[in-house]
This record gives C-alpha cells, structure tokens and sequence, in this order.
C-alpha cells in the first residue's frame, strides 16, 4: 500500500493528477443503520475510534499528489462542517469540499451533476468511494494497475463465498489481463464469486461521456422496470413517487458498470484484504474489529498498551476513564468520556461517547449508546459471527435474530439484567432480562 | 426406638448430581440429606435406623459408620431385591421394627423440614392408635393426596382424596409416620404402596391420625425444589437465630440466609445472598454475584462471575464474568468457560462448556 507511484506529469500540471470522491449518502440511507442512525448520520460513526469516512480520507491521504477531496451527498451542509473543519488540519495537503445534491441523483448522476467542480484544475483521473465499506482501500495498488494498463476505468474486487455473492456486483474478469469482461448488478443466479467492492478508479475522459451516453439513453428509452439494488447503496428514492425524478437518478452499478465491460478498457483489481459494507448497525462490529486490527498490523500507536487485561487491538479515548481491574478487548473501541467500572469485561464491542458501565458487568459483541448505562453484574451479549459472513443476522432456535446486541442513545440496562441478542431504540430503560427482541 | 428411612433408587431426579453421590449423600444446606435425618432422629431417641434401598452403593458405608459412631446408632441396610413400593420395605425390615412393642418412624429420604419426631411420638402415644402422619399445609391441594377428618375430630383421619377437584382440605400427607409394630401384620412381602393400600386399611379401622407439621416442608428430590427447599431451609435458620449463619452484617452478605462453611474463601466486593449456600474449601474470587444457588465442596467461582437459581456441583470451576441461571445444575467437576452463559442447563461430569447454553438443555 505504501509503494510509490511514478506519477505522469502531464501538461496540466501537478493540479491536474488524480482526485478523489466520497460518496457519503444521506438521512433516507441511513434507516438500516438504525438506531444508531436516528442520532448520527452514518459516515460519521465512529469505528476503531474515528468516523467511517475518516478512514476513507486516511486511504485517499496515503495516495501521492492527491490534493482534493469532494464528497458528495444529500445530508445538510452543516452536518460535515465540523468533521471537514477537523479533517483538514489533520490532512493539511487535502482540500476538503462538502458537494451536497438537493435530491438523490443516484451515484452516477451526482457524479455528473458536480463534473464541474470535480473536472476543476483538471484532473485526469479520480478515485470514487463508497463510504459505507469498510476495506484497507488499496488505492495505490489500484493506481498502478491503472497506470500499466493504461485502462479507464478500474474497480476492487474482492472474492466471496459463492451463496453470499449474488447479493453484490458480481465481476467476470479475464485471468491473465485482469480485464473486466462482465458485470452484472446483484444477478439472480452464479455468475461469479469477484465482487465489487464499491471503490473506482475512473479516467474523467471516459467516464463523463459514458454517463452522458448512459443518460442519452435513459431520455430515448425509459427504464421501465427497476432495477434490483445494489445492497451498498441501497436507497429509497426507487420508491420515490415523482417519476420524473426517479429518472433522473443513475447508478453506477447499474446503470454505467455493464456498459463499460463491454466497450472499454476496464480492469478490477482483487484485493485480498478485509472487505465488509457497513450496512446494518451491526455491521459497525465487524468494521470496529477489521480497522483495530489493521492498525494494530500497522503500528499504530493510538492503540491501548497490551497488558494482562488489554488484549489487543483496543482503542481507549483518552478522556474516557476504564478501571485499571477492567479487562478489554479483543477488538473493542471505548469512546470519549465513557466510563468503565472496576471487573467489567469487554469484548468485541464498540462504547459511544459518554456511557458508563458498572462494576463487574459484561458486554459481549455489542454497541453501548451514547451517554446509556449499563448496571452492575449486567450481561450484555450479542453473538459472533463466522470471520467470513457478510450477514449480521443468526439463526438462533430456528428464529432470525440480530448478532449483535445495540443500545441506542440514552438506554440504560439495571444492575444483573442479562440483555441478549436485542436491539434497543434510544431512551429505554431495561430493567428485567430480555433476548432476541427490538425493543421500541 | 427404632425407624426406617426410605432411600429407594438411584436418585435419577436428582441427575446430575446423583451420577456422582447416592442422593442421601448430597449435601443439602452443607450436611448431607441422610444426616440431617439420622441427627433428628438421634435427638429424639431413635438408636435403631433401617435405611431401605434396593441397591447398596459401597460409598455410604464409611459415611455410615461415622454417623453410627457420632450418634450412637446402629444403621442397617435392608436391601430390596426388586422394588417393594412404599409398604414392602416395612416388611422386609419387619425383624428390626418388630423387635419390641414400640412404635417406629418412617420417613421419605426426599422430605426436609423441621423432624419434631419428639413431638410426634409424644402425639402418637397420647391417642394410643396404630399410626400417625405428619401433614402440612399446602396451597394448592389439588396437585396432592388430601387428608380428610372425621368430622368433629381433630385428627383422626377419615379417608384420601387423591388429587381432589373441589376443597376438601389443605392438608397433605408429608410423608413422615410413626406406626405401631402391629402395622406390619397389615403388609404382605410384595410391592405394595402404603399410601394406597396400608394407610387405608388403617383408616377404616378408624386407627389413624394425622400431625400438623410446623414451619417449611418440601420434597427436594429434583433440583427445582432442592434450590426452593433451600431457601426454605436457610430461612428457618434464620428464624431461629442460627449461629452456623453469615452475620448479615458481613459486607458481602445481601439480604440474609447465607451459609458459608468456615473453610471457604470469599474474595473482595462480592455480593452473596439471599439465600445461598457455600460448601467446604470453595474459593470464590473477587467482584462475584451470588444468590439463590448452592455451590458444593471444593468449587471454584472466578472474578466477576453471576450465579443464580443453580446448583454447582463437587469441584467444578466457574469462569470469569460467566453468568449461570434458571435452575442450571452442574455435576461433579464442570468446567465453565469465561465469559459463557448458562440458561437452565443440566451438566454432566467432567464436562467443560465453552460455548453458551442460551437455552434449557443437557449437556452430556
């Protein structure tokens, strides 16, 4: 990942190199990341201690000569402002734009509706990341195959088992040239086990026109039926009863990706890292788990010292206060101001800002909400999940039931109550033992 | 005087522990069910103690002698070559009670309360007929046999009514008698119940009394009514004043009925109670939670740890921040892993759990 990239210098100028886009959603994305989402909007929930759109910024911050981020979604100005504010005095060499769409124009036409701003000091090429997956984004290894190939168009894929692949882009590539021969969009039968991780690589050359093409299209011949979509970006505009705008909306996935396999040079690049979308609630656990460990292959030094009761990969703010006789880890964050009792365990669980645990309790693959309490000898529990399931759902006694366990903001759970396999909205109290339940 | 204490079989309702102890063996408020027995029977004079079982598990002999030698006793075991019911033991060991004239005890070895066997033989005497029982007061008689007077007497026993619809009293059979040598002559030497066929037999021959028990009763054959007969137990110690008690001004003790053998170590900010029993050489760690539960001889609790309505069987560890409840009993040396969860399971021995028993179920 660290690998230097020869870098063209084209008659443009250093300005003209590559670019990069985030593409953040908005509030109507965000219902399957409930309850979280009901307090912070998704890309702004902290996993392995930092935003999930922070590690997309990371990523894009380890590619050379990269000098402008746009992100591109239909939150309200004021939601990033902060996150832009803080983000750019930790990436200086970045400029941070916030690009917000008035309605859902799908990927493909945000894209397009903001080509000006992202052709601006023309680049040649940019980077497109979904912010609801969580990888190790190689994006300089994508930046090579790009340059060898010449291409136009590059995407990661990633490989998975063959039932859990007809629910993403499933890629058909050429072995030896990497070339991207087939794509089809979440197909109904086995068309391959490469999928698309949500991450391009485009050339601005080829992928404005094919977008115009594709819009071209769509003017002269109506989709008439929808398309089945695409888990990662699931939206809720396809329901959306004004037609003409649902016209309006393209996807990159469905609408551009086939098109380009057929016609152009476009190459996927396989990665063999982690990869997981952050879907769900419960998919931040997982997410949680793969940035700790990644950054504690990689060194980092925010993590918390191992010790007899820190088993690593933990992340400790440091204004949260964690009793020295408390034992985390592994995989655990522990958010700002959070308070962790003497003899409480944590294990495989993310703890939000402000909550507090009592002495002696337990919480097992779960989230705490910001600001809830957990009581003494309190059993919080969710289930593990297999290391290469993409489904945060179980099935226990034959019944379907979160894996993990989720308090919402502001719950509290008594002292011994056992809550497990439960999903918990904001502001409840529990006060008697509960399982596999959504408690409203 | 002389009784007899009907031990029966192998104790399989009482599995997973019985797997390991005979049941009269099994330590219920940290003494074994037999001594709380032979020791009341012993206070009111019994030096004769039949105990009928129809196999004779080599383990109780040295138990056995020791009692002998302590209460001044002599116990016998009167092995049933198939099983003979509630009555046939009372023949077979008719050469022992029907050695002299008086009356002798019988008793369930499953039934703890408070024995007033001085109490009841003092009873006995006065009316002069050929039995007595001891009843007690339930709350829901329809789920037993109730015991129906003659009318205007107080105690002599009309007749059963077995699993009655409509009222007819709240007393029940509690499964302690004093009988008369002469009783013997009404049992033949086959598997008979003395519920059904001696008792009314007695009754029509208007020769039978019943004896209103004091304080708790329970049947702590199974292990939801050992943990129930505990609570029951501890509370009577309780009322009494116990000295065998934790102080309740200990500072781990919550709520009371704590008994804790003197040579078991209890670690820092626990809290234990109520109603918990600890048995000899237990260590329990630091940060554990404790009630309504029985751990027996030479269990291990490790920090943070919660245990509730469970019975832990002889040796058996238990992991850090476990959490153990709904009656879930473990057999001799089980093995608990941190951080699992117990739900209502029955544990055979030597077994080590490392994955969640999130529902009832027993792990062979």
């Amino acid at each position: 990942m660290s690998l230097h990239v020869p870098h063209r210098e084209k008659a443009n100028g250093a300005q003209g190199g590559t670019k990069a886009v985030i593409l953040v959603g908005g509030p109507s994305r965000g219902t399957r990341f409930r309850p979280l989402s009901l307090d912070l909007p998704k890309p702004l929930f902290e996993v392995a201690g930092h935003p999930i759109v922070w590690h997309c910024l990371t990523a894009i911050a380890k590619v050379p000569h990269i000098q402008e981020v746009c992100m591109i979604g239909y939150y309200d100005e004021s939601i990033f402002r902060d996150f832009i504010k803080d983000a750019s005095k930790e990436f200086p060499k970045i400029k941070i734009v916030y690009l917000r769409e008035y309605q859902a124009l799908g990927t493909a036409g945000g894209l397009y509706h903001f080509r000006d701003a992202i052709l601006k000091g023309r680049p040649e090429r940019f980077f497109v990341l979904n912010a609801d997956v969580c990888c190790s984004f190689p994006l300089n290894d994508m930046l090579k195959l790009f340059e060898s190939k010449d291409a136009e168009a590059v995407l990661l894929g990633t490989r998975v088992s063959e039932d859990a692949a007809t629910n993403f882009g499933c890629i058909v590539s050429d072995a030896h040239s990497s070339r991207v021969l087939h794509y089809v969009e979440k197909p109904e039968s086995h068309i391959s086990n490469l999928i698309n991780c949500g991450v391009y690589l485009f050339s601005t050359e080829c992928i404005f026109p094919a977008i115009r093409s594709a819009i071209k299209k769509r003017t002269e011949r109506p989709r008439l039926v929808s398309y089945p979509s695409s888990e990662n970006l699931e939206s809720s505009y396809m329901q959306d009863d004004d037609e003409e705008k649902s016209n309006e909306v393209l996807r990159l996935e469905q609408d551009i990706l086939s098109d380009l396999a057929d016609s152009k040079q476009f190459f996927v690049y396989e990665t063999k890292d982690f990869w997981r979308q952050i879907k769900t609630a419960s998919s931040a656990i997982p997410a949680n788990a793969l940035y700790l460990q990644k950054a504690l292959q990689s060194g980092s030094d925010e993590l918390a010292k191992p010790s007899a009761n820190i088993l690593p990969p933990v992340f400790i703010h440091p204004t949260a206060q964690v009793d020295p006789t408390a034992k985390l880890g592994p995989n655990v964050s522990i958010g700002p101001r959070a308070v962790i009792g003497a003899g409480v365990r944590v294990k495989e669980s993310i703890v939000l800002e402000d909550a507090e645990i009592k002495h002696d309790a337990c919480v097992l693959y779960s989230i705490i909400g910001w600001s809830s309490r957990v009581g003494a000898w309190a059993r919080v529990e969710g289930s593990p999940t297999p290391v290469n399931s993409h489904s945060t759902t179980i099935i226990k006694n034959g019944v379907k039931v979160q894996s993990i366990t989720i308090l919402g903001k502001e719950c509290g759970v008594g002292d011994e109550v056992r809550v497990q396999n439960c999903v918990c909205l904001p502001f409840k109290e529990l006060k008697r033992d509960v399982s596999n339940e959504v408690i409203m | 005087m002389k009784a007899l204490i009907l031990v029966g079989g192998f104790g399989t309702r009482l599995r997973p522990l019985t797997l390991t102890l005979p049941k009269p063996l099994v330590e219920f408020g940290n003494k074994r069910m037999i001594l709380h027995q032979i020791q009341a029977l012993a206070a009111a004079g019994v030096t004769d103690i039949v105990l009928a079982v129809n196999y004779r598990p080599e383990v109780m002999e040295k138990y056995l002698v020791e009692y002998e030698r302590q209460f001044n006793v002599k116990i016998t075991f009167s092995i049933e070559l198939e099983p003979l019911g509630t009555a046939g033991p009372l023949k077979l060991a008719e050469d022992i009670l029907g050695k002299d004239d008086a009356p002798f005890f019988v008793l369930n070895s499953d039934v703890i309360c408070e024995y007033p066997f001085a109490e009841l033989a003092a009873f006995h005497k006065s009316h002069g007929d050929e039995g007595t029982i001891i009843v007690t007061k339930v709350e829901e008689p329809s789920k037993y046999g109730v015991v129906v007077h003659k009318p205007n007497h107080p105690s002599r026993i009309d007749r059963f009514v077995e699993k009655p619809v409509e009222f007819v009293g709240n007393r029940i059979n509690a499964g302690i008698y004093i009988l008369n040598p002469s009783v013997l002559k009404r049992i033949e030497l086959r598997p008979t119940s003395i519920e059904q066929e001696t008792f009314p037999a007695i009754c029509a021959d208007r020769q039978l009394h019943s004896f209103d028990l004091d304080g708790f009763w329970m049947d702590v054959g199974q292990p939801k009514d050992f943990l129930s007969g505990t609570c029951l137990y501890l509370s009577s110690l309780t009322k009494k004043g116990s000295k065998e008690l934790t102080p309740i001004s200990t500072s781990f003790v919550h709520g009371g009925n704590v008994l804790i053998d003197p040579s078991a170590k209890i670690g820092k900010n626990c809290r234990i109670g109520p109603n918990v029993t600890i048995g000899p050489n237990v260590v329990v760690g630091d940060g554990v939670r404790l009630q309504r539960c029985v751990l027996l001889e030479g269990v291990k609790v490790k920090d943070h740890a919660w245990i509730k309505s469970t019975i832990v069987g002889w040796n058996s560890t238990i992991g850090k921040w476990a959490r153990l409840e709904n009656v879930s009993v473990l057999g001799d040396d089980v093995t608990i892993g941190d951080e699992i969860y117990v739900n209502g399971g029955s544990i055979l021995p030597h077994k080590s759990i490392k994955v969640n028993v999130d529902v009832p179920a027993i792990i062979m």
